[in-house]
């Protein structure tokens, strides 16, 4: 079969996005300073988290609400919240 | 929204639609919020839905819900780089009724149970998220919603919000959960032609099979992929402690993509088209990480109470079972007119004395020595493979030499002493 890469995967779903993001990178500097792994790089299901340099930039509108990067970041410097009502991602199947 | 309930059910999953369709059915004024567009939008899981707990609130439910198969054909497969071990149970008890569990697709079914609660009375409201419990002089009295004016009050508040409950948190029955705490777990619904499934699982229409993955399926970290029948899709999946994943800096779609392209698995789902990709935590820190489940005002079922049996795949039969025990808690509080912590706990005996808490009890120590010990996962399963293949390979060696040669190849590549204090941690962890 067809194997997708992460991008054409996430063309299958369906996303109702806020204008307002439900993830927050608390402090820029302690990604920059303190975690040389980027962890939230690596292990988010959907690539939310891009290291841009300087800054991380949060993709929140592909966000699968699955909680790890709030659980997973060693420095507990991701603010998660629930999308406003009715937002956010939209599962169809399983 | 300044109406007061007598119940108010946070999340409509399978705990929190067991929870509101119990409470509706005893004359209670239930209000069920969910935050998805619909009951299921958010929720995800492997697929396997057991019969015996739904039963109990909705006899005779495969006549008819939503259901993809009966799953009549279990499999296990201990899985190396290029070959597999496995063992499994196929009987035709189980395609029959009353059955033992089916194949479902969440999103679908969840929409289903949740308007018998509706039947039954229930007032659903979908599109809200709540935000915060109100608590009132240590008791919580209600919910704030993140709709204009969004404060509703109840005598009780049932926290069903999942494995990312921020409400217990919020009310500090617990912490922030730790990455070994939880499973991170990705899958993809891929569409399959009927009888394209039947003779590639070897079952006919209304029987279905699971295969659940260990070893190089997640190379070697702990975590199981899957692999279950639908009508005309196949659900694959593969999770690992957030913790093994961070660890080991796997990307899990990457994991999955890799379990898509082994040579085991990939004859089972070639020719299929990807129709879905879904991510979700399971919350699988076990019997030492449920929380405190009942409060003043308040007690908490489900994924949000991490009620899941990791190593039999149990979660969504837990999460109504749970749901139900809270129901009938909060219907004897609401009969003594009493819904203090001591009055509610009778939800918390209920649910240790179920066979929930015996199982979490049972496996308390699982996980956490998997975890601890990872040689079970990359050592042994290729081990296993490699004893198989020898055994089986014809080659002119006696058998009896054979076995000595295994026996010896598995022995002399750890020692004697730590073969047997690894099987006895095994057991000790899961006896």
């Amino acid at each position: 079969m067809s194997t997708k890469n992460l991008e054409e995967k996430q063309y299958l779903l369906r996303f109702k996005c806020d204008t307002k993001s439900h993830l927050t990178v608390l402090d820029h500097d302690i990604c920059m300073t303190k975690c040389p792994d980027k962890l939230c790089t690596v292990f988010c299901p959907a690539e939310v988290y891009k290291w841009e340099g300087t800054r991380m930039q949060v993709g929140y509108e592909g966000c699968h609400e699955c909680g790890s990067c709030r659980i997973g970041c060693p420095y507990q410097n991701i603010k998660w919240e629930y999308p406003k009502g009715g937002h956010g991602i939209v599962f169809r199947l399983a | 929204m300044s109406e007061k309930f007598d119940v108010i059910v946070v999340g409509a999953g399978p705990a929190g639609t067991s929870c509101a369709l119990t409470c509706a059915r005893n004359g209670l004024n239930v209000l069920l919020i969910e935050r998805g567009e619909y009951p299921g939008a958010k929720n995800v899981m492997g697929g396997v839905l057991y019969r015996k707990q739904m039963e109990e609130l909705i006899p005779e439910f495969w006549k008819e819900a939503p259901l993809e198969r009966p799953v009549i054909e279990q499999r296990f497969w201990m899985m190396d780089k290029e070959s597999v071990v496995q063992f499994g149970y196929k009987g035709l008890e189980w395609a029959v009724e009353p059955y033992n569990n089916f194949t479902v697709l969440r999103a679908q079914f969840d929409q289903w149970f949740a308007k018998k609660a509706v039947d039954a009375g229930a007032l659903l409201i979908n599109e809200t998220v709540v935000t915060e419990c109100l608590v009132e002089n240590g008791k919580v009295v209600g919910v704030r919603t993140d709709r204009p004016d969004g404060e509703v009050y109840a005598d009780v508040v049932v926290l069903a919000d999942g494995v990312n409950s921020l409400l217990s948190k919020q009310l500090g029955f617990h912490k922030e959960y730790r990455p070994d705490e939880v499973a991170l777990t990705v899958m993809e619904v891929i569409n399959m032609p009927k009888d394209k499934i039947n003779d590639r699982f070897n079952v006919e229409d209304n029987q279905g099979v699971t295969i659940e993955i260990f070893g190089d399926s997640t190379k070697g970290n702990l975590g199981t992929a899957f692999l279950y029948t639908n009508k005309e899709s196949l659900n694959i999946g593969v999770g690992t402690t957030l913790s093994s994943m961070i660890k080991a800096k796997l990307k899990p779609y990457e994991l999955l993509d890799y379990l898509k392209n082994h040579p085991m698995v990939k004859p089972l789902i070639s020719g299929g088209e990807s129709a879905e990709y879904l991510a979700h935590l399971i919350p699988e820190g076990g019997f030492r990480s449920v929380p405190k489940v009942a409060g003043n005002g308040v007690v908490v079922v489900g994924d949000a109470a991490q009620l899941v049996n990791a190593i039999h795949r149990e979660g969504s039969n837990m999460a109504m079972h749970s749901g139900k025990l809270a129901a009938e808690a909060v219907i004897q509080a609401k009969q003594r007119g009493d819904f203090s912590e001591s009055s509610l706990n009778s939800y918390r005996e209920a649910l240790y004395g179920s066979f929930i808490m015996k199982d979490l009890e049972k496996y308390k120590d699982a996980t956490h020595t998997f975890e601890k010990y990872p040689q079970y996962f990359n050592d042994y399963v290729p081990m296993m493979n490699k004893a198989m293949s020898k055994f089986f390979t014809v080659d002119g060696t006696p058998k009896r030499d054979k076995q000595k040669q295994i026996i010896k190849s598995v022995t002399g590549e750890k020692g004697t002493l730590r073969v047997l204090q690894d099987i006895y941690r095994a057991w000790k962890a899961v006896k």
